[in-house]
């Protein structure tokens, strides 16, 4: 892996980021951040890592040009950085290989993470399994019933899915019942956090391992066409699919960087996940200990959040997405629910690609730009995972649509 | 009375929390102000969250409740009035997550806590390192803001956190979340010895402390006991949660004069 020089890994991003935990976290988080400050250093462990992201991940992912997509608007050509291609079906798999990994070389042998979508629980049971480590997955009980092949499949691979009843029992609450996990068995315990949020060091790590795509995308841009993208898309969630395309372009003030958060079902309906998109109930505070943007009534808790996706589901934002906001660097937008799946289908039918119900959220974004841009704009969408998993949530949303007057 | 005054060497201090607005705001009163009755010595009351995520099931169902009940952070500051209102004299220490407090406001969370006669902060997901602003604040309106430490915290971290807090020191007993355990935990009077040997401020332990005798034997070690989910719990079941509250609180506070 080319050792490119690292950004540094610090607690805060601008005002945003932080460390706001529980005392008894505070010497596992420092512990962490020394293990990480030395591995990413480390030429052996970055070789071992890019090693099994090429030979097991399946590293480099592709881009594909949507040539029928992009004909069908006439305007924009959208290129697709193609992370559902990666090992496991998304992008998660770069980070939970990249902790497992540190877990390992740490001498933890326990492996503990939440999942929304499932994509990140997945992951981690998949390289749980590849490294022999024992995996619990914290899910909440609503996720579960609208993801359950992805439950199969963790349990299929070895991990032991524990259903969260508490609370909203989406995400937020499979992390609140993670970190419960973990202060109670915090000596031999790994927490493997699946987005680029939570507490220092877990944005910069997550935004570090999530990088790879961002660089890859940024060789394979110069070698399909030359030169760098004009717009770079990504849906948002906790964001480290964005933050990983995003990071090799942010010193290029010719980029574009476009978040997508979920609008769900529209933000004056105030059932959505659009932290920075609605101005009422997203304001910075924290959650999960860090400070960033966070859906939260006037008296300071948390909202219950929706979207289609499970994976966008969530109350607050990774904080570096909160300074590139701020800072003007990136710009954030939401798709609703009807216009990702939408999305969904004209990609199926254009493309022969099956999107992630996360990803079509940008996939959405893309059709909605393409028309207004002349065809020498590049729009390059990242794909960040594939949408066998949302069969079900998809067939149910068209036949309520059809059945809607 | 003031934080500093509840710890004397003679008197292991009896410091249970509850949760402001559980089952509902006016019960939640008359159940604190038994506990002081029954001989409580501070009180910690709970402002809730909708994600308490240093807290187990008992304090979780708790807050949810409240919340259904409509308790906001202004409610709570307003419990606190009523309670002085009544001639309840016993230090209050509010026990709040970071998150409601910042949506009121800090600065104005703190005035009014003060002006409401709260004596101390304790905020489970602000460590010392994130607490500049609020430890000012908390200095300006003579507010004791008192930080935790836990059973794996390193001796450095100790110094740090025994510098940083005012009014006690919050030793949480066990690594792991709130709630009512069998035993206490094996290591614990290591644990107390270790912060002793770095600092003069007093010591309170919580978590996991469940009973009389688990009470009588964290006397022995520490200046004040934190009492939370047990009182949770006996106050759920009963049919007369007010006189229960208060049978409970005695029972603690005669197992602590045995001292």
């Amino acid at each position: 892996m080319p050792t490119t020089t690292l950004p540094p890994l610090t607690a805060r991003f601008g005002p945003f980021g932080g460390q706001y935990t529980p005392e008894i976290l505070i010497p596992a988080l420092q512990e962490l951040e020394e293990a990480y400050a030395q591995a990413r250093e480390d030429p052996a462990f970055q070789t071992e890592l890019a090693t099994l992201l090429r030979d097991y991940v399946g590293r480099p992912t592709p881009i594909t040009y949507a040539a029928r997509l992009s004909a069908h608007f006439g305007g924009a050509r959208i290129y697709l950085k193609r992370e559902d291609l990666a090992h496991s079906g998304a992008h998660k798999i770069n980070n939970a290989l990249g902790q497992a990994l540190l877990a390992k070389r740490m001498g933890k042998r326990r492996i503990i993470a939440e999942t929304g979508a499932g994509q990140h629980g997945v992951a981690t049971a998949t390289v749980s399994a590849l490294l022999g480590l024992e995996c619990v997955i914290y899910m909440g009980a609503v996720d579960m019933a609208r993801q359950a092949p992805n439950v199969q499949r963790m349990r299929l691979l070895g991990a032991d899915v524990r259903a969260v009843t508490s609370g909203t029992r989406t995400l937020k609450d499979a992390i609140n019942e993670a970190i419960r996990d973990w202060v109670t068995h915090v000596e031999d315990t790994y927490y493997l956090l699946g987005s680029a949020l939570g507490p220092h060091p877990y944005p910069s790590m997550v935004r570090d391992f999530q990088s790879v795509i961002g660089r890859e995308a940024r060789m394979q841009m110069f070698e399909a066409i030359g030169r760098l993208p004009d717009t770079i898309i990504a849906c948002v969630g906790g964001g480290s699919n964005a933050i990983g395309i995003f990071h090799a372009f942010v010193d290029d003030p010719d980029v574009a960087l476009v978040g997508v958060e979920a609008g769900g079902l529209g933000i004056e309906s105030g059932r959505h996940a659009a932290r920075f998109g609605d101005p009422r109930l997203g304001r910075p505070g924290v959650l999960h200990g860090c400070y960033t943007y966070v859906l939260q009534d006037e008296d300071g808790q948390i909202m219950n959040t929706h979207s289609i996706s499970a994976g966008l589901d969530y109350a607050a934002v990774g904080p570096e997405h909160a300074q590139l906001r701020a800072l003007g660097r990136a710009e954030y937008t939401y798709a609703t629910d009807d216009q990702a799946l939408a999305a969904f289908q004209l990609l199926a039918r254009m493309e022969g690609i099956l999107p992630a119900l996360e990803s079509a959220h940008a996939v959405a974004e893309a059709i909605r730009r393409a028309p207004q841009l002349p065809q020498d704009h590049v729009l390059l969408v990242n794909l960040s995972g594939r949408g066998d998993k949302d069969l079900d949530s998809v067939l149910q949303a068209l036949a309520q649509k059809e059945t809607r007057p | 009375m003031t934080l500093a005054q509840l710890f004397r060497p003679t008197h292991t201090a009896l410091m249970p929390y509850f949760t402001l607005g559980y089952p509902d705001y006016a019960t939640s009163l008359d159940i604190i102000e038994a506990c002081a009755r029954a001989g409580a010595d501070a009180m910690e009351l709970g402002i809730p969250f909708s994600d308490p995520l240093a807290d187990g099931p008992t304090i979780q169902h708790s807050t949810h409740v409240a919340l259904e009940q409509g308790m906001t952070v202004a409610r709570c500051l307003q419990g606190v009035r009523d309670l002085r209102a009544r001639g309840v004299t016993i230090p209050f220490i509010l026990m709040s997550y970071l998150n409601p407090l910042l949506a009121y406001g800090l600065p104005d969370f703190v005035a009014h806590a003060a002006a409401a006669g709260a004596n101390g902060l304790i905020i489970p997901d602000l460590p010392p390192d994130e607490g500049e602003e609020l430890r000012t604040l908390c200095q300006e309106h003579g507010l004791d803001l008192v930080f935790l430490l836990a059973p794996n915290s390193p001796p450095a971290r100790i110094q740090q956190v025994a510098r940083a807090s005012s009014g006690f020191i919050y030793l949480v007993s066990v690594t792991g979340v709130t709630g009512a355990r069998d035993t206490l935990p094996p290591h614990l009077p290591a644990f107390v010895q270790r912060v002793r040997a770095a600092t003069q401020k007093p010591l309170a332990v919580g978590f996991g402390i469940a009973t009389p005798q688990q009470a009588a034997a964290v006397g022995q070690l520490a200046d004040g006991v934190i009492v939370g989910s047990a009182l949770i719990k006996a106050v759920t079941a009963a049919p007369d949660p007010v006189a229960a509250a208060q049978a409970f609180v005695a029972d603690l506070r005669r197992a602590l004069f045995r001292k």
